[in-house]
């Protein structure tokens, strides 16, 4: 449904978007996962031809981004970062604009805008002004406004981005309603929202593919390795943290031990495990019997960058093991 | 067409739930109703000092639409300043920008929106002019032909003016860069003032006054509708080819 060729972007001074491939079968939600300026809007403002590439080729539903933007466009919703609202315009009205501007008339018109609101929830807002809105309604009449015309494909940029957590939790389960008759894709920079919406995952940074898989393969490679957070308390003063530090580096199975953060009499270590291997018990042990006091022992979760150093990193091995 | 007419719609809507419109129609109506006012104070004046009434449409009809013609030079900026401005600064162009429309239907929608703001104004000052024919008898075809003469100079300061407004973000550098174009090509033809050929002659061509100034008289001609058309003509292609910019530029 949607396919991206070696696409490129470059702006005058830096390259945004850096000879990126994937492809999205029809019906398929796919998570665009990258931190903040890896290129994620740059891409789907190639794929709503809001922009052209400067190199490659992107098309969607066989239809040529730059040859035929009509076409694309007939078959795209696109929710943009900032919801494209006029602050001025009530809800109906707005919605009654923008089902024009997709080329809907009439009774089609109507009924489309009803079946919208009633699947965003927005029914009860029609007759507000948008600059009244808050910012969970805004999201959702933007989403409205990107399904009105029953596109194919359905282009997301952040869109659980400023919400509440009822919130997210809503706007997940709404966008993981519409996969089937729409093919997804929906960026984001929090990894559990892929998890928990998504059923591939294409991720980037600094403007580079690091990879593109499905979502159980992704948290099976991550798995395994878990990162840990140790807090040990000296019982009687003075707390050396090189010592617990060494102490922790010699249980069997840790890969790395930092030290987080330090102060009265306490000492917050992250300890890195190796792959497959579970050492909580043995943390426990070791801090216990070296004579400290162990406050807390908690799954730390991973984030966005250990999971690029992890990919990256994972695929360095492979290539090396297999050389 | 429809698009044209659903975007030319919602532009004309924005001025009138916003208090932009109010607020230019006031003002509009009470400078309007000042200049009349005078108009028709000096009208008074002439008649008692000659022989019987004066002319009607020399001492009221012509001095008014001469001054409207100048006020619309402040006025016009204040309407075009946000027609792209504001949709980039929102980001609401990019609604726009990725629906099935092309960039030519945004562009005369929003020209044509901008127009019926500037023909409700216009409205006001006729409603200004209603009391001299009530109480007069004045001839209304120069009256005719001095709209018409309105209505093609404002529409090439709005698409001048909308052009400028695709050019930036800020609706404030929108509305002065307007603002001065418009006084500069109304003041062109002073060239002529100490040199009557040469540039000064290419310059007085190209001034808004030179070209209005016939319609005020009452005269259509032909030399002068094609320069206000061409004007129009070329604002609205410099805007598409600028909202198309946006796209290789970025």
């Amino acid at each position: 449904m949607i396919k991206v060729e070696g696409v490129t972007k470059r702006y005058a001074r830096f390259t945004a978007v850096d000879n990126v491939s994937f492809e999205v079968r029809k019906g398929q939600i796919v998570g665009f996962l990258g931190p903040n300026g890896a290129g994620k809007t740059t891409t789907m403002r190639i794929l709503t031809c809001f922009l052209p590439p400067s190199e490659g080729k992107a098309s969607v539903a066989g239809f040529d981004v730059l040859a035929q933007p009509m076409e694309v466009k007939k078959r795209i919703g696109y929710l943009p970062e900032t919801p494209p609202l006029y602050p001025d315009m009530e809800v109906g009205e707005y919605l009654d604009f923008v089902g024009k501007l997709k080329g809907l008339r009439g009774n089609d018109l109507a009924k489309r805008i009803t079946e919208v609101s009633d699947k965003t929830n927005i029914g009860d807002v029609r007759s507000k002004l948008i600059a009244k809105l808050s910012k969970g309604y805004r999201q959702r009449v933007g989403l409205a406004q990107a399904l009105l015309h029953n596109p194919d494909v359905l282009i997301l940029d952040e869109p659980t981005s400023g919400l509440d957590p009822k919130q997210i939790l809503e706007t997940r389960e709404l966008i993981k309603g519409l996969a089937g008759d729409h093919t997804i894709i929906l960026s984001t920079h929090i990894l559990p929202e892929v998890e928990s919406t998504c059923e591939r995952v294409v991720i980037i940074s600094k403007g580079k593919l690091v990879a593109t898989d499905t979502v159980d393969n992704l948290t099976n490679r991550m798995r395994g390795s878990e990162n840990i957070g140790v807090e040990v308390e000296g019982i009687d003063g003075e707390l050396d943290s090189k010592a617990v530090q060494r102490r922790l580096e010699q249980v069997s199975g840790v890969s790395k031990v930092v030290l987080r953060e330090e102060k009265n009499n306490r000492a917050m270590f992250e300890v890195e495990s190796l792959q497959g291997r579970s050492i909580r018990a043995d943390l426990a042990r070791a801090v216990v019997e070296g004579g400290y006091a162990l406050t807390e022992l908690k799954a730390a979760g991973m984030s966005l960058e250990d999971v690029f150093l992890q990919l990256t990193s994972a695929d360095n091995t492979e290539k090396g093991e297999a050389a | 067409m429809s698009n044209i007419l659903a975007i030319a719609q919602k532009e004309l809507k924005s001025y009138f739930v916003s208090p932009i419109a109010y607020a230019l129609l006031a003002i509009y109506a009470l400078i309007s109703g000042w200049f009349s006012l005078i108009a028709i104070a000096n009208f008074i004046e002439m008649s008692q000092q000659g022989q019987g009434p004066a002319d009607l449409n020399g001492y009221v009809i012509a001095p008014v639409v001469s001054n409207a013609a100048v006020l619309s030079l402040f006025l016009i900026p204040m309407i075009t300043m946000r027609l792209f401005a504001e949709e980039k600064r929102t980001g609401t162009i990019e609604l726009l920008v990725t629906s099935p429309v092309t960039d030519m239907e945004i562009v005369l929608g929003k020209w044509l929106g901008a127009m019926g703001m500037y023909a409700a104004i216009l409205l006001v000052k006729l409603l200004c002019l209603s009391f001299v024919f009530m109480f007069g008898n004045p001839d209304w075809r120069p009256l005719a032909t001095a709209y018409l003469g309105m209505f093609l100079q404002g529409g090439a300061l709005l698409s001048i003016g909308m052009f400028i407004s695709n050019t930036t973000k800020n609706q404030i550098v929108a509305g002065a860069t307007t603002f001065g174009m418009a006084l500069l090509f109304w003041t062109f033809d002073w060239a002529t003032t100490f040199k009557a050929d040469g540039w000064a002659k290419v310059l007085a061509y190209l001034s808004l006054t030179s070209h209005f100034s016939a319609y005020a008289r009452g005269v259509i001609d032909t030399k002068d509708t094609i320069y206000f058309l061409s004007v129009i003509v070329l604002g609205i292609f410099l805007t598409a080819r600028s909202l198309e910019s946006l796209r290789w530029r970025a």
